[in-house]
């Protein structure tokens, strides 16, 4: 299955979505992510029972802090989806792209005036 | 140990909003362990202000650093080198800690960072609840190592009162009567006989009467 996706994500791999620390999150936004995106299991087939629901807590803290501080909630995410789900993975990281096109650079690239190229170009 | 909660961060950040050097300082005491100022705590904020200053298109210098402990002044020592380059600091230690920081920087703005709450225990992860209230005699000798004074809403000596509903405070039903853990504890361990002698009213000059407290030990100054 060699499905394409847009070449503007980068992969950051980890465990179990329970290893993702709200700390994470927050330095990719300072260091000028346009938006992020946390895609564990499906809940209730963690392997290590609770991974993904403790993500899920973290991801929607950080939504709340991005809010209150001007960056915008809606550019984090989070997804959930088994291993045998390469398809709609592909379709999600279209979808995320096309999102964060629409939204623009992210406030903290735009303030660092790192924002002077487009963002990627969405493959579909 | 003492509980405490984040403040919210609109608050936090309408008291440094004006500021352009800002120092987090965390605690690695009590409020590490309820999770709402230590170290990690101390970098969520920097990190958030950080973010706040740089998408408003302003240069800001916030870093974070968190002591043993603020209630004390060797580790408050730790910040003597390196107060002068902020303008204001967050301390997120209990108000004992921001006290005794701005007592000890005197010409420095201090801010809490955090609510202080109670003296508690912690139940599980997230889950605090109060069982002391410091009051300066402790009387748990008496009562089956459960306090009347910080179980019980009415604080009462004889209780239960008449507000106890099938093990539940009237105050609200979440809330456990203290007397009716008092009594059941006292029956387990066969001192139920304790209920046939009132007890006296409670001698509270060593609570908050005489104004705040000072606690001298001869035996330990040096």
């Amino acid at each position: 299955m060699r499905l394409q996706y847009p070449p503007s994500v980068r992969i950051i791999e980890v465990p179990c979505t329970g290893k993702v620390d709200v700390m994470h999150l927050l330095m990719a936004f300072e260091y000028g992510a346009d938006g992020v995106i946390v895609v564990g299991c499906m809940e209730g087939e963690c392997h290590y029972s609770v991974g993904n629901l403790y993500a899920k807590k973290r991801v929607n803290r950080v939504k709340e802090i991005l809010d209150k501080v001007g960056v915008g909630g809606e550019r984090l995410a989070m997804y959930n989806l088994s291993s045998g789900m390469g398809g709609r993975f592909a379709e999600i990281i279209r979808e995320i792209t096309e999102k964060v096109m629409e939204l623009g650079p992210s406030p903290i690239r735009v303030a660092t005036g790192k924002a002077t190229r487009p963002i990627a170009e969405v493959t579909t | 140990m003492i509980k405490a909660v984040p403040k919210p961060l609109e608050e936090v950040l309408d008291l440094v909003k004006d500021f352009t050097k800002v120092l987090i300082a965390g605690c690695d005491g009590c409020v590490t362990v309820c999770e709402a100022g230590g170290l990690k705590e101390a970098k969520v904020l920097a990190s958030a202000l950080r973010l706040y200053f740089t998408q408003a298109g302003r240069q800001a210098q916030i870093d974070e650093i968190s002591l043993t402990r603020q209630c004390e002044k060797e580790y408050l020592a730790q910040l003597s080198d390196k107060m002068d380059a902020y303008d204001a600091v967050v301390s997120l230690a209990c108000g004992c800690g921001v006290q005794y920081m701005a007592e000890m920087y005197n010409n420095k703005i201090i801010y809490p960072g955090v609510d202080t709450c109670f003296l508690g225990v912690n139940e599980e992860r997230g889950l605090y609840s109060e069982r002391c209230q410091a009051c300066g005699r402790c009387i748990l000798a008496e009562t089956g190592g459960i306090c009347p004074i910080a179980r019980c809403s009415k604080r009462m000596l004889n209780g239960p009162c008449g507000g106890s509903d099938a093990g539940r405070c009237e105050i609200n039903k979440d809330i456990p009567c203290g007397w009716e853990l008092i009594y059941e504890r006292l029956k387990t361990l066969g001192q139920l006989d304790r209920f046939e002698k009132p007890v006296d009213p409670k001698d509270w000059t060593t609570s908050r009467d005489g104004g705040p407290r000072k606690i001298v030990r001869e035996d330990l100054r040096i």
